[in-house]
């Protein structure tokens, strides 16, 4: 019998629906007082950022009329929640464009970057989790360790620069920072309409592979190392979720019935794994597309990460604001997400 | 032991990907010929309209694809040089300055350079009123009135000026961005809602430079081509590529690598681990920006002129030069940095424990404490802590007080430190910028607000606020020279200021890159002049 005919399951699916609404807005007012919060109790000025160290007391007072800063403060919150619901999260001072298309401009950057470093790190995290969990204490099992170790507790910013030095500078496998090499940085400019701001796709829907290929060499490096330090933590995530899913009885029952070690593992063991492995997977890609900070910085890479640092340095707040939000949605949308995931894998939670 | 199939799949992939990517890089090693590439830190760009800009990035654009009437050369530092006017002269009163234009020059886009467009580009500035505006309002130029101050007739511009300025200030403040040269023809259709095509020339440029902007991208980078009708005549490069790489150790890899011929931020380390390299090779400017100690005189100890001057005697400028600022800063004494028309280049002050301590007894104040805003910026800090151990030799106790720049900066304006380490840089290339900030007070009360340098710490300069305001007239430029001299002898002695280091860059270039120049502490980069 189909499921969907079914009236008290389509009003639960309904009723689903909705607290999922009501959560999802209720985090997202959270998020937007906690941003307000901040941007008044820090001892910057915005007038002051805006009007710069020369401005008279006279503009100073204007300005402050201008941003609506003498209103009440329940009215001034009022005004952000509902500029924030259209997205609008004002201008930015630097440049005076809405910083919505800031952010629309940095984000593909990001994107791209996070999204190959965490198919980097699950393809590889992931099996390399497993096989240290099927054999504890051999070799691959210590070997995987001391690479996630590795990945853990070296600084990125020292990987980065080591990675340049000998990938770029000595051995000239891959380009350099940037997301183009200089010639083809101007050829993309002119000849390749931006669809949607992330290179490797523009380029592949122009047809231009030569660029496209660059693209590759410039990309690589820093997903190759975002990539290391996602696959570090799944690898260690999925051994330790492994191993205790393999101390289950049913594991072995599973293995007494003569099941293939094989089939115990990636079927049996793997499916329960995945519920939990979900989250940090979701977790460490939302880390990644919060923007890698320091990578975009060794890597002139023009991400998000790297946006709302350079608006920190500048106290432009409304772009810091903005992109906190942003970063803020990316969370919630992913964690929901895995919620929906999670209940796809997990039998017990789609009951 | 075998590896996991998916694993071993997902290597040969890897690899596979590497090999890949390797192969393109390797073919554009080399910057291409024609092309200038060039990494900096442009983040700082907020416009590329000229009368609108007014950071460091912005400016040097502006300075390539825009000329003004009268221009500084490039190649000597403070050097006036005629630009799109052939000649002018002053009228005996003072008030009337004429401009003949240069006859036969056309813009990027072809239109021929009119005097109607250089009154058009300083009205367009004054009625935008960005932040360079005032630079050109100081000459009582308002939206109302700049109409019937800034004229054209034919082949030749009137500017009026309220005041019997000195015609050597008037020119000075032409030779900055904002006194551009605009192709009014080529702007006004592309105007939106009365904004003299501001927006449009975000990413457009309208000019007469050796370059016209081809694209822009914030914190990207950008693209310049050359103008092939510039009138000096095209530039030896075809195209400038500027990329913005924030990160100075990255910038050394890629001109150690030849991928860009110019790496314009790097720090000390960078320039010592190049030492040895044939390829490459470093250039040192100085910039305009100045470093100073403030007191204020809302703390009567700071009006006593021993403890100021034992402070002078308590500082080791050599050290901090030599040590951990070497490159980043030079030695500096007064207000007007070197370049600038009666800069005082030489330094009388120098590390003197024993002369600081006799000079704080002889100041009767016992146990001389004071309190020092930092803003929490490495080189500062380091500053502030030398002094803080010199002042401590001398007897003179130091607090530091460590915070956020902006922080910070409002309680300077707004009088509540006790003193602060700051820099400052000038707004245009002529001495009344600095002298009017660190020399000039109308109003010392509470209320006043003006922002100065000198009101910021209730300083009141006396006789000096008055020969400031007469060296902005003086119309013999040798005596006006004389005048800023005499000024700064002063302040430097008796204000409680301790001017200290002037700004230093070293700019890293490849080997066969040649004419280079930053503009020092006047002008900005000029890419006309660049052969490689």
């Amino acid at each position: 019998m189909s499921e969907d005919l079914d009236p008290s399951r389509l009003f639960d699916f309904v009723k689903k629906a909705l607290g999922l609404a009501v959560s999802l807005f209720v985090t997202f007012i959270g998020l937007l007082f906690v941003t307000f919060i901040i941007a008044r109790i820090v001892p910057i000025d915005p007038v002051l950022s805006i009007l710069g160290d020369r401005a008279t007391d006279a503009q100073i007072a204007a300005e402050r009329l201008r941003l609506g800063l003498d209103e009440p403060m329940w009215k001034q919150f009022g005004i952000y929640v509902w500029q924030a619901l259209q997205g609008d999260f004002g201008i930015s001072i630097r440049t005076r464009e809405p910083v919505i298309e800031e952010i629309a401009r940095y984000f593909p950057a990001t994107l791209e970057l996070a999204t190959i470093a965490t198919v980097f790190g699950v393809l590889l995290g992931v099996p390399a989790g497993v096989l240290a969990a099927t054999k504890p204490g051999s070799w691959a099992d210590q070997i995987v360790r001391l690479v996630g170790l590795m990945g853990y507790s070296m600084p990125v910013f020292w990987l980065g620069l080591m990675g340049l030095l000998l990938f770029y500078g000595i051995l000239d496998w891959v380009g350099g920072p940037g997301r183009l090499d200089a010639a083809f940085d101007m050829m993309f400019q002119f000849e390749v309409t931006p669809h949607t701001g992330m290179i490797l796709i523009d380029t592949a829907l122009a047809g231009r592979w030569d660029m496209f290929a660059n693209a590759v060499s410039h990309i690589i490096l820093p997903a190759g190392i975002l990539g290391y330090l996602s696959m570090a933590y799944i690898s260690r995530m999925t051994r330790s979720f492994m191993m205790n899913e393999l101390g289950q009885e049913y594991i072995t029952t599973a293995r007494v019935k003569g099941m293939p070690e094989r089939r115990v593992i990636w079927v049996h063991a793997m499916k329960n794994v995945m519920v939990p492995l979900i989250t940090v997977i979701a977790l460490s890609y939302a880390s990644l597309l919060e923007g890698a900070v320091l990578t975009e910085t060794i890597f002139g890479w023009p991400g998000l990460g790297s946006y709302i640092t350079d608006a920190l340095m500048a106290n432009n707040m409304p772009a810091v604001l903005g992109g906190t939000v942003v970063v803020g949605v990316v969370y919630i949308g992913l964690n929901m997400l895995s919620d929906v995931l999670y209940k796809l894998v997990d039998p017990r939670a789609r009951a | 032991m075998k590896l996991d199939p998916v694993l071993r799949q997902f290597g040969a992939a890897a690899m596979a990907g590497l090999l890949l990517g390797s192969a393109p890089s390797a073919l554009f090693a080399e910057t291409p010929a024609d092309t200038l590439v060039i990494a900096d830190a442009i983040d700082d760009i907020v416009a590329l309209d000229p009368g609108e800009a007014y950071e460091f990035s912005g400016l040097d654009v502006v300075n390539n694809v825009y000329d003004g009437l009268i221009e500084l050369d490039p190649t000597q530092q403070g050097a006036m040089v005629p630009g799109l006017a052939e000649s002018w002269s002053v009228s005996d009163d003072g008030l009337t300055f004429t401009f003949k234009m240069k006859p036969g020059v056309t813009f990027a886009s072809g239109n021929p350079v009119r005097a109607e467009d250089a009154a058009w580009s300083l009205q367009r500035a004054i009625k935008l009123n960005k932040s360079p505006a005032f630079i050109l309002g100081q000459f009582g130029w308002t939206a109302e009135n700049v109409d019937s101050m800034v004229t054209a007739d034919g082949d030749t511009l009137t500017l009026k000026v309220d005041q019997a300025y000195a015609p050597t200030f008037l020119y000075n403040c032409l030779t900055s961005g904002v006194a551009s040269v605009v192709d009014k023809e080529l702007v006004m259709p592309n105007e939106v809602a009365g904004d003299f095509g501001n927006e449009w020339l975000k990413s457009n440029s309208a000019g007469t430079g050796a370059y016209v902007l081809k694209s822009f991208k914030p914190n990207e980078g950008y693209i310049l081509e050359a103008n092939p009708t510039h009138w000096r005549g095209p530039a030896k490069i075809a195209k400038v590529f500027m990329q913005h790489v924030p990160e100075a150790a990255t910038q050394r890899l890629q001109l150690e690598k030849g991928d860009i011929d110019i790496a314009r931020e790097l720090t000390p380390v960078d320039i010592e681990g190049m030492a040895g390299n044939a390829d490459v090779k470093v250039q040192a400017d100085v910039g305009g920006q100045i470093f100073y100690l403030a007191f204020n005189h809302k703390n009567e100890q700071y009006k006593n002129e021993k403890l100021l001057d034992a402070m002078r005697w308590a500082i080791d400028y050599e050290g901090m030069a030599n040590s951990f600022l070497k490159g980043n800063m030079v030695v500096h004494q007064a207000y007007l940095p070197n370049g600038y028309l009666g800069a005082l280049e030489d330094t009388p002050y120098h590390l003197d424990i024993e002369k600081a301590k006799a000079l704080v007894a002889e100041s009767g104040i016992e146990n001389p404490k004071i309190v020092m805003d930092v803003r929490n910026a490495t080189d500062r800090m380091e500053m502030a802590q030398s002094i803080q151990n010199t002042f401590g030799q001398a007897g003179i106790t130091v607090e530091l007080n460590i915070g956020e720049g902006a922080e910070q900066l409002k309680r300077y304006r707004a009088r509540q430190h006790d003193a602060t380490l700051q820099s400052w840089g000038p707004d245009y290339p002529d001495p009344h910028t600095n002298a009017s900030a660190f020399s000039m007070n109308a109003n010392n009360a509470d209320d006043a607000g003006t922002g100065g340098l000198a009101y910021r710490n209730a300083y009141d300069p006396g006789e000096w606020h008055g020969k400031t305001e007469a060296a902005v007239m003086e119309r013999d430029g040798d005596k006006r020279k004389a005048m800023y001299e005499e000024i700064q002898q002063a302040h430097r002695s008796t204000s409680p200021f301790i001017v200290m280091f002037q700004i230093g860059y070293q700019t890293g270039l490849r080997a066969n890159v040649m004419d280079f120049h930053t503009g020092g502490a006047t002008d900005s980069a000029a890419y006309w002049l660049v052969t490689k």
